[in-house]
């Protein structure tokens, strides 16, 4: 073997005075967030080529799966179940709950066993803990992103008119983010102690699924019973899919304000979604400087 | 070696404390925890490290020695930031790399740039600054002809050799190695070790996880010794190297296969044996070219006369290497009368290989030396070092030269 002098690039050995600091041990961020940005769009952005590697279609795959569901929800709710007959374009609005649906579920339900999955990198190298959880809801984004030109793809064919309330989907996904990273946060650490975490999460989900207005829209939900149909607002991704179909789809979808009874209770979504996240926060950040022995 | 050397101290360490908690069950679930609560608040406590303080000059080589669970990764870990110290402080001067294990996070399904940029942004490195280099990183792994071969594709050779690239990329001020790092074919690690010294007269401190003293000898300037979660001693490393083999001794001793390896019939007896250096000082450690004295003292119960007196040093994969037999020196070993005390003393210039070395010896009546009066198997070990051992089983006096062709013979043949 011939010992090749390795890169050691000339501004590889500045002169610096390096001053002695204490080593704090691992913790959830640490004052390095740049390196915090940096390492979680790196391991992001590998995880989602990974996911469609070696596949012919690639990144169409990932559209097919709401398209699929959402061909087969278009032939049961319009043609056999009569819900959402008297709404305009009701298929749009049942995508567009799908897609954001997806999101949440494919953020949080990742985030159960991602800091175990990676065992590896806990174990052998110090950096923000935080950086592991919010890789997996960061790769939900970039799907989401995705998903998201479908819908609007969709909503233009079916004879949506676009308009500037459009715009304000940015914010309501910005907050769909936060409270997924929240609960990302929370269950991740959570696991490490506790494995029921991981089945106690899928049913929640599931009736996540029912209780965020997807498939029933809100006016059904209504008709029969009006308190059911407000406190199903009440949770953030029921809120969140609400507002959207007002924003995106027709004003014939109440905005979520409306459908909670009042614009000043939607303080209760909103308040819940912040909650979740500081709570995800403060439980991971507590955890993480054990992470590495727990596991 | 030690260009730079200032009196800054890189690293300190003050009176760090370790204890891991080792429940008697785990509980992982919250039905165990509820149902088996009292169970579980017992379980034992293992103090990994107890009040470990030291400091490393900056552009100091130094080791950190110990047997299995001494406590030494514990230590590198609080170091490298993945545990968090109970008690005390640790500090250092600028960045900090690890080398626990080369390749964390390596994925078998990426090619050899997407794990290079990977590995290196999780080292620290910037993914720019990564990308930049990544044709040095495989020129120096000498892996250009699989760029784009997946790593599952890789030979294990292969990997340690890019991760090992990669890892000296992380432009730190302290190395954290970890002896797992010693792997590959003999070229790889002179390689690995040719960048230590490299890094080292670039001003790098490095910190060196080993129990092979033979490493520490060679590299370390200076070396901590760690016994459950203790230091034992500090400073010196052929000093170090002494007490790591002091503190394996008791064990050896009362392993049973060790005194059961004693045997004979009483007739004569070894009283004593031990190694020493020219001056009479007690010695385990030898370094090649050294003179090395080997001591005994003999008892005999009957008269014999010549018993053959076999004296052997066997390494660690049970060879053989040298072995003195009374039967094949001219003058034999002479007449003993019962009751004879003797001393016997064997000088000779260490040549053997850097390692662990038992010795052996044997008293038995003249003739085929299967009528064993004494024998006394791995009475101690020693331990060989060597600044400069090319990797061959003996070390033997030599001269090398390299002269333009045709004035060799000139020379020597005059």
């Amino acid at each position: 073997m011939s010992v090749s002098t390795p890169a050691a690039p000339a501004a590889a050995a500045p002169v610096r005075v390096p001053v002695l600091q204490e080593i704090r041990g691992p913790s959830a961020l640490t004052s390095d967030c740049r390196r915090f940005l940096v390492l979680t769009r790196t391991i992001a952005v590998m995880e989602f080529k990974l996911r469609f590697f070696g596949s012919v279609l690639g990144y169409l795959w990932l559209l097919m799966r709401p398209l699929m569901l959402f061909g087969v929800l278009v032939v049961v709710f319009t043609q056999i179940i009569p819900v959402g007959d008297d709404l305009q374009h009701f298929e749009v609005a049942l995508l567009l709950g799908i897609v954001l649906y997806t999101f949440f579920a494919e953020a949080t339900g990742g985030a159960v066993t991602c800091v175990m999955d990676r065992e590896n990198l806990v174990r052998k190298i110090h950096f923000p803990r935080l950086v592991i959880p919010m890789a997996v809801v960061l790769v939900a984004c970039f799907n989401l992103c995705l998903n998201l030109v479908v819908v609007v793809g969709f909503a233009l064919a079916f004879g949506v008119t676009p308009t500037l309330s459009w715009l304000g989907l940015v914010p309501l996904m910005v907050g769909l983010a936060i409270f997924s990273s929240g609960l990302a946060m929370l269950l991740s650490a959570l696991y490490v102690r506790y494995r029921d975490i991981e089945p106690i999460w899928d049913v929640v989900l599931q009736v996540t699924f029912y209780g965020s207005l997807i498939l029933v829209p809100y006016e059904a939900v209504r008709a029969k019973s009006e308190s059911a149909a407000s406190v199903l607002v009440a949770n953030p991704l029921g809120a969140v899919i609400q507002e959207s179909r007002h924003l995106l789809i027709d004003p014939s979808y109440v905005s979520a304000g409306t459908a909670i009874g009042g614009s000043a209770r939607l303080l209760v979504p909103l308040a819940l979604l912040v909650f979740t996240f500081v709570l995800g926060l403060w439980v991971f950040n507590r955890e993480a400087p054990r992470i590495a022995e727990e596991l | 070696m030690g260009t730079q050397r200032t009196v800054a101290p890189a690293v300190v360490v003050e009176r760090v404390c370790k204890t891991f908690h080792m429940p008697a069950e785990q509980a992982h679930t919250l039905k165990e925890r509820v149902l088996r609560a009292r169970q579980l608040r017992g379980g034992s406590r293992f103090d990994a490290l107890q009040d470990v303080s030291f400091s490393v000059d900056q552009g100091e080589f130094f080791g950190i020695v110990g047997r299995n669970g001494s406590g030494k990764s514990t230590l590198l870990k609080c170091l490298a930031g993945i545990y968090r110290a109970d008690e005390g402080r640790l500090l250092a001067a600028g960045r900090i790399a690890t080398f626990i294990e080369l390749g964390v996070g390596f994925n078998p399904d990426l090619a050899a740039r997407d794990n290079v940029v990977l590995n290196a942004t999780m080292l620290g490195l910037s993914p720019a600054a990564a990308r930049a280099r990544f044709d040095h990183i495989i020129a120096f792994a000498e892996l250009e002809e699989f760029v784009d071969l997946k790593l599952k594709n890789y030979s294990s050779g292969m990997l340690v050799r890019l991760a090992f690239a990669t890892a000296i990329q992380a432009d730190a001020d302290i190395l954290l190695i970890d002896e797992v790092l010693a792997v590959g074919d003999a070229a790889f690690q002179q390689k690995c070790f040719d960048v230590f010294d490299r890094l080292q007269e670039e001003g790098r401190t490095i910190l060196f996880v080993t129990h092979d003293m033979g490493n520490v000898v060679r590299f370390c300037r200076r070396a901590l010794l760690l016994d459950h979660g203790r230091m034992v001693s500090i400073g010196d490393p052929q000093d170090i190297a002494r007490d790591y083999l002091r503190l394996n001794f008791p064990e050896e001793s009362e392993r049973p296969g060790t005194t059961a390896s004693r045997s004979g019939d009483g007739s004569a007896r070894i009283e004593d044996a031990w190694s020493e250096d020219e001056g009479g000082t007690r010695r385990t450690t030898f370094l090649t070219t050294e003179t090395c004295v080997f001591r005994a003292r003999l008892s005999f119960a009957e008269t014999v006369e010549q018993p053959n007196i076999n004296i052997v040093w066997v390494n660690e994969h049970g060879q053989n290497v040298f072995a003195v037999s009374t039967a094949a020196e001219p003058r034999g070993s002479g007449s003993f009368r019962a009751g004879d005390v003797v001393d016997l003393r064997l000088s000779f210039v260490m040549s053997l290989a850097p390692g662990d070395y038992d010795v052996s010896m044997v008293v038995s009546r003249p003739g085929s030396g299967l009528d064993i009066m004494d024998r006394w198997e791995r009475m101690f070990a020693v331990l060989i070092t060597s600044a400069n051992a090319a990797g061959g089983l003996a070390e033997l006096p030599h001269e090398l030269t390299i002269q333009p062709a045709g004035t060799i013979e000139l020379e020597h043949s005059a």
